[in-house]
């Protein structure tokens, strides 16, 4: 019997563990042959730890499973039970998504290369084997594939612009310091599904002329590192990495390095500083990363999810990607649901769907149960919609007409019970807190910000205009995304929120 | 320069002042280059933390489930404020931004161990354990 209990942080941080030894135990002792898989999770984190036994008809999930259901599911031969979910892939949650990304996450052994291959794995590496560099980069070109990072800026042109650099030595990063809040993608992809991003890189690396890469991770995710680490060495020894990548002739290393809790080494010049070994401070943009990047080389600097969508571009063509998506936001985007929800989790889905469907239909609400008052879509940079923005379709351009981002494609739910004065004052207070201080509207515009939104909560309404006139200079003068975008959640929540701007005042006079 | 302040925290469980004079020497930069990287990140010390290290998060997905909460009965509890150290030694409490448990909020971290939907009886039990 083949039982499947998640290794996935989240999992492991709701007991994952004790039940996987609890089904160890039992099995022992009943002295039945269980082989256990610690798989990735399926993203139904309220399901949590899933627990997964394959039977002829296909896999039936039990959830969200503690070590003390475990008898009980032995008992009954995981038949009947209050916890039995029925097969797997018909949980609706499941069903009503469009996987291309995580289509084996949760599915395989994350550290087995030969289901990793089974499942389709390695296709696109071997497609991208037989062509000339021009031929992938402009495979991924026609994808329509853009940053997921945040920035959406065209991977294909960025992959193009790194080939025509003439350089001794170039770089594929992997920026990985996914450390917006609300956002996990990036980590249940790495613990889940580890070797398509190195096929990723590897692919990347074949685009460009790069024989090295790096993957910039983060403290703050052990189990990540721990399962990216072992499966590099996986790869190593399997000769997807190494000198004779596939037995091709060509080249790639790869090496897993882990940052020390700076926010801003997200930001991909910060991130190269970094790696480089210096304290993470930002750099003047240009020159870009794709001519001077990494020790000075044209490197190519892409987000996890950007880098893991590729194989299977190279392997179903760019234009299959392409087919999912609306106007110029092409493919799937992984959206990680957060925060006050009953469902929350990652659900892949092409781009289009609004933001009502996500938060109403498959998150179902808020956990709380109260009505929902604010989404803030884009991590601590991105802006807090109110539900009459529900109706926007997810996607770059449309959400940046109405002042907010896709950004990592992660969405926090708020419920009433949220004052948006005090969410407008940590937006300033992180920013204070992580940001590297090159800049001065950064460094200084942050500190100022929450004196002012302090003198605006004492009842100083003469400091609204003022916060408005500091956002815009931040906006506008800060030399990367932390400064300037930061204003972004503060104007949002005093524009659609103002009346939490104004009761302390009110009650003053 | 990362990977050798990772593995002197790993080892000594901060970063000695007798440390940095050797890293740059071994790395070719001068001493004030070697303080400057280290200062700037948050995950480095320079005095040891508390037998065990719990880590709230304080980003906004753990806000929306009560995480402010949390951490002030944290303070409370252990009769420290962020960064500090309980009188006995046991446990030093830090702040973290994201641990990417966003959908089971709110989220902590006991040294290294994930932990979801942390409330007041599970801060009780991880207080027990750490003997704080």
């Amino acid at each position: 019997m083949r039982i499947y209990v998640p290794r996935d942080a989240a999992a492991k941080a709701l007991g994952a563990e004790a039940v996987a030894a609890a089904v160890s135990a039992e099995a022992a002792a009943r002295g039945l042959p269980v082989e256990l898989v610690r798989n990735g999770s399926r993203g139904m984190v309220w399901l949590e730890p899933l627990l997964e036994v394959e039977t002829p008809e296909g896999r039936i999930a039990f959830g969200p499973v503690t070590a003390a259901d475990v008898a009980a599911l032995f008992d009954t031969g995981f038949g009947a039970h209050p916890k039995a979910l029925g097969l797997t892939a018909e949980i609706p949650f499941l069903k009503k998504q469009t996987r291309l990304t995580f289509a084996r996450v949760g599915v395989i052994d994350p550290l087995s290369l030969s289901e990793y291959e089974a499942h389709g794995g390695l296709a696109g590496l071997r497609k991208a084997l037989t062509l000339a560099p021009e031929a992938i980069v402009a495979e991924v070109t026609d994808s329509g594939l853009r940053g997921r990072g945040g920035a959406g800026f065209p991977t294909g042109i960025k992959w193009k612009t790194v080939l025509g650099a003439q350089a001794p030595q170039k770089y594929v990063v992997c920026n990985a310091d996914e450390g917006d809040s609300g956002t996990f993608a990036d980590r249940m992809l790495m613990e889940g599904d580890p070797f398509t991003l190195i096929e990723g890189m590897v692919i990347a690396g074949l685009a460009v002329g790069a024989t090295r890469g790096y993957i910039y991770s983060r403290s703050e995710y052990p189990d990540a590192n721990d399962v990216m680490g072992q499966a590099i060495a996986i790869g190593r020894a399997a000769g997807m990495l190494g000198p004779d990548v596939l037995g091709s002739g060509r080249a790639f290393e790869l090496e897993l390095r882990v940052g020390a809790g700076a926010y801003v080494c997200g930001e991909e010049t910060a991130l190269l500083n970094s790696l480089e070994g210096k304290r993470g401070i930002v750099r003047a943009k240009p020159p870009i990363p794709a001519l001077q990047g990494l020790f000075g080389q044209p490197t190519v600097v892409n987000n996890v999810l950007s880098l893991a969508a590729v194989p299977a571009i190279l392997a179903e063509g760019g234009a299959a990607y392409a087919a999912h998506g609306i106007g110029r936001s092409r493919g799937t985007i992984p959206l990680q649901i957060a925060g006050n929800v009953r469902f929350g989790g990652l659900f892949e889905t092409g781009f289009g769907i609004t933001l009502g469907e996500i938060v109403n239909d498959i998150a179902g609400g808020t956990a709380s149960g109260r009505p929902v008052k604010a989404v803030q879509v884009g991590g601590p940079l991105g802006a807090y919609h109110p539900v009459s923005d529900f109706d926007l379709p997810f996607a770059y351009e449309e959400f940046a007409g109405r002042g907010g981002l896709v950004g990592h494609a992660g969405l926090v739910v708020h419920d009433d019970s949220v004052d948006m004065l005090k969410m407008a004052r940590f937006a300033l207070e992180f920013c204070a807190i992580e940001s590297c201080g090159k800049c001065t509207p950064c460094r200084i515009g942050a500190v100022r910000g929450v004196e002012v939104v302090d003198r605006i909560a004492g009842g100083d309404a003469a400091a609204i205009p003022l916060l408005t006139d500091l956002c815009q200079t931040m906006k506008l003068g800060s030399l990367c995304a932390l400064g300037g975008f930061t204003p972004y959640p503060v104007l949002s929540a005093l524009t659609h929120f103002p009346d939490d701007f104004a009761t302390l005042q009110e009650a003053a006079e | 320069m990362l990977p050798i302040l990772h593995a002197v925290q790993a080892e000594f469980g901060h970063v000695p002042a007798e440390a940095l004079p050797q890293i740059a020497d071994a790395l070719n930069i001068s001493r004030a280059e070697a303080q400057g990287v280290m200062s700037f990140y948050h995950d480095f010390r320079d005095h040891p933390a508390g037998r065990h290290v719990l880590k709230i998060c304080r980003a906004e997905a753990c806000q929306a489930m009560g995480s402010e909460a949390l951490a002030a009965a944290a303070k409370v509890r252990f009769g420290i404020d962020w960064h500090g150290t309980t009188a006995n030694g046991a446990l030093t409490l830090e702040p973290v931004f994201c641990l990417g448990l966003c959908a089971c909020a709110p989220a902590a971290m006991l040294d290294g161990q994930v932990i979801g939907r942390v409330d007041a009886a599970r801060l009780d039990q991880i207080a027990t354990e750490a003997g704080a």
